[in-house]
């Protein structure tokens, strides 16, 4: 089965570079996972400040400044990875870097 | 055979069986739905065949082949693809459902697998007890909702999501492997505790279908030592329901009201319960691995083998508590160690406990906080206090019979006349 990791979490304060894709240890983690073959892909994501979110209604676009959701917490970044089972997903999930600092949510992909 | 007695045959394979049936149409179809269906539709065959044809020698694999020829069936009529057909065909046998001398044999319990899935901590608490009644017990919705006191809807709602999550999440039917059972049995036993306390709390008057969850709880834990005749915290958790449970018609008088374990009377708890607990319990604690359950029907069996309330050992008491709360720190077993210092080394050393406690805030809201001071600081003598903690003990307290114990006291306390 495959699922998409979302690691969320409160974003730090300061804006520019400074984000999750600094998080130590995510390289090593990818790198692991890519050898066992559980990874599909992933990346980090830059900061909710750079997100545009658009919606289109009664066909005209609407364009706004921000994430989807204005809230505490944001998704930093994913990662989606193919497992036997949720037990693995869990498995690989919690050995994520992220999840000893941030949370980790696992959502399955629908087949 | 009258059609009494196949009532009662079936009545007791329901209670035996339908588990067991469910887990194995599980595994062999994949499908919840469908095992639940097909594992009722062959108990209404059951009642329909066996007045007529008697009851077969081994109703269980009568009912397990029953109920995987009606899954192939129904699977045919869906026309569910050939592979999927063709797998299913392996775990049959062609035996006849009536000649069911072989067919047992094969069959393993798939009950673990189903109560470790049922369990799974990917499932919130509601879910996991929902899916254990189900299909477990073999409860149904509605009595499932009665006993939760929550709408047949709500519970219906509840009980689709959470297999679907199952099936959309790909939680695994399986016994987890060695590194994540520890964690898992915890959360079986977990959902089990919660089912005896929900029916052991219930009312006097409350409806019989939560009142029967302890016997649900007691019956699951029995098949859990049976499947996991290695696991003493499995043995301590049926120790512990099977000496509370003993004390259960007890614990209320007649008009309704709580009887504490003080003035319970004590030739009313039920012997064979008792001597069932107590060696369960001695065989768990001989593997010389202790745990929370094990610790806590310990104290169980303290009660339960004084002849008097006086005859209580309390220091053993308040030593199996400190024991419990070097395992798991909690602030309710910090409370019970209180009391039961309070009552073997005296009011005072009680009080002592409770006020560092209170101090902690660990437990603010909690009635029984208050509760025991209140009885502590009236032991003492301390009547004023006492019926101020008995007030504040009021204001928190939730079940009827509770407050109506409350209240008796504080009358004690400000009655001059005692």
């Amino acid at each position: 089965m495959r699922y998409m990791l979302l690691i969320c979490g409160e974003e730090p304060e300061t804006s520019g570079s400074e984000g999750s894709a600094d998080l130590p240890g995510c390289d090593g983690w990818a790198a692991e996972m890519a050898r066992r073959g559980v990874l599909l892909g992933g990346a980090g994501l830059q900061p909710s400040g750079t997100a545009t979110t658009v919606r289109v209604r009664d066909d005209e676009v609407l364009i706004v400044d921000g994430p989807f959701a204005e809230t505490k917490d944001q998704i930093g970044g994913f990662a989606l990875i193919e497992c036997a089972d949720l037990d693995e997903a869990i498995e690989v999930a919690s050995s994520h870097p992220a999840a000893g600092r941030w949370s980790v949510e696992i959502r399955p992909i629908w087949e | 055979m009258t059609v009494g007695n196949v009532q009662a045959v079936l009545t007791q394979a329901f209670r035996e069986e339908w588990g067991r049936v469910v887990a194995t149409l599980i595994r062999v179809t994949g499908d919840w739905d469908l095992a639940e269906e097909c594992t009722q539709d062959a108990f209404a065959l059951a009642l329909e065949r066996w007045p007529a044809d008697g009851v077969p020698n081994r109703p269980g694999a009568w009912l397990t082949t029953t109920a995987r020829n009606r899954a192939v069936d129904r699977l045919r009529r869906q026309a569910v693809g050939a592979a999927k057909l063709r797998e299913l065909a392996m775990t049959l046998r062609p035996d006849d459902p009536g000649n069911d001398e072989t067919a047992v044999g094969g069959i393993p319990d798939d009950r673990l697998r189903l109560m470790f899935t049922c369990c799974h901590p990917a499932l919130s608490m509601e879910a996991k007890v929902a899916l254990t009644l189900r299909t477990l017990a073999g409860l149904s919705t509605a009595e499932i909702a009665r006993a939760f006191l929550v709408p047949e809807a709500t519970m219906s709602r509840r009980l689709v999501r959470a297999k679907q999550k199952i099936r959309q999440a790909g939680i695994p039917y399986r016994v987890p492997p060695a590194h994540l059972l520890p964690a898992r049995v915890r959360a079986v036993l977990g959902v089990l505790y919660l089912l005896f306390n929900e029916g052991y709390s219930a009312s006097a008057g409350a409806d019989l279908v939560r009142r029967n969850l302890c016997g649900e709880a007691l019956h699951l834990a029995r098949v859990l030592v049976r499947l996991m005749p290695d696991e003493p915290e499995a043995e301590g958790l049926l120790a512990l329901i099977l000496l509370h449970d003993a004390r259960r018609e007890t614990r209320v008088d007649a008009v309704g009201d709580l009887v504490t374990l003080e003035h319970q009377d004590r030739t009313g708890w039920d012997r064979s319960k008792i001597d069932e607990g107590l060696s369960v319990l001695d065989r768990a604690l001989r593997r010389g691995r202790p745990g929370p359950y094990q610790l806590q029907a310990a104290v169980a069996a303290c009660h339960a083998e004084a002849r008097t309330a006086a005859d209580t050992d309390w220091w053993q008491i308040a030593a199996l508590y400190g024991r419990l709360a070097e395992l798991v720190p909690s602030p309710v077993v910090e409370l019970n160690r209180g009391v039961a210092v309070g009552m073997a080394a005296g009011p005072a050393a009680g009080l002592e406990l409770v006020t560092a406690l209170e101090e902690s805030g660990a437990l603010t809201g909690y009635y029984l906080l208050p509760a025991t001071r209140a009885d502590l600081l009236r032991r003492l003598g301390r009547r004023a206090e006492a019926a101020q903690a008995y007030r504040r003990a009021l204001e928190e307290v939730a079940t009827d019979p509770e407050r109506r114990y409350l209240l008796r006291r504080l009358r004690e306390t400000t009655d001059p006349a005692t």
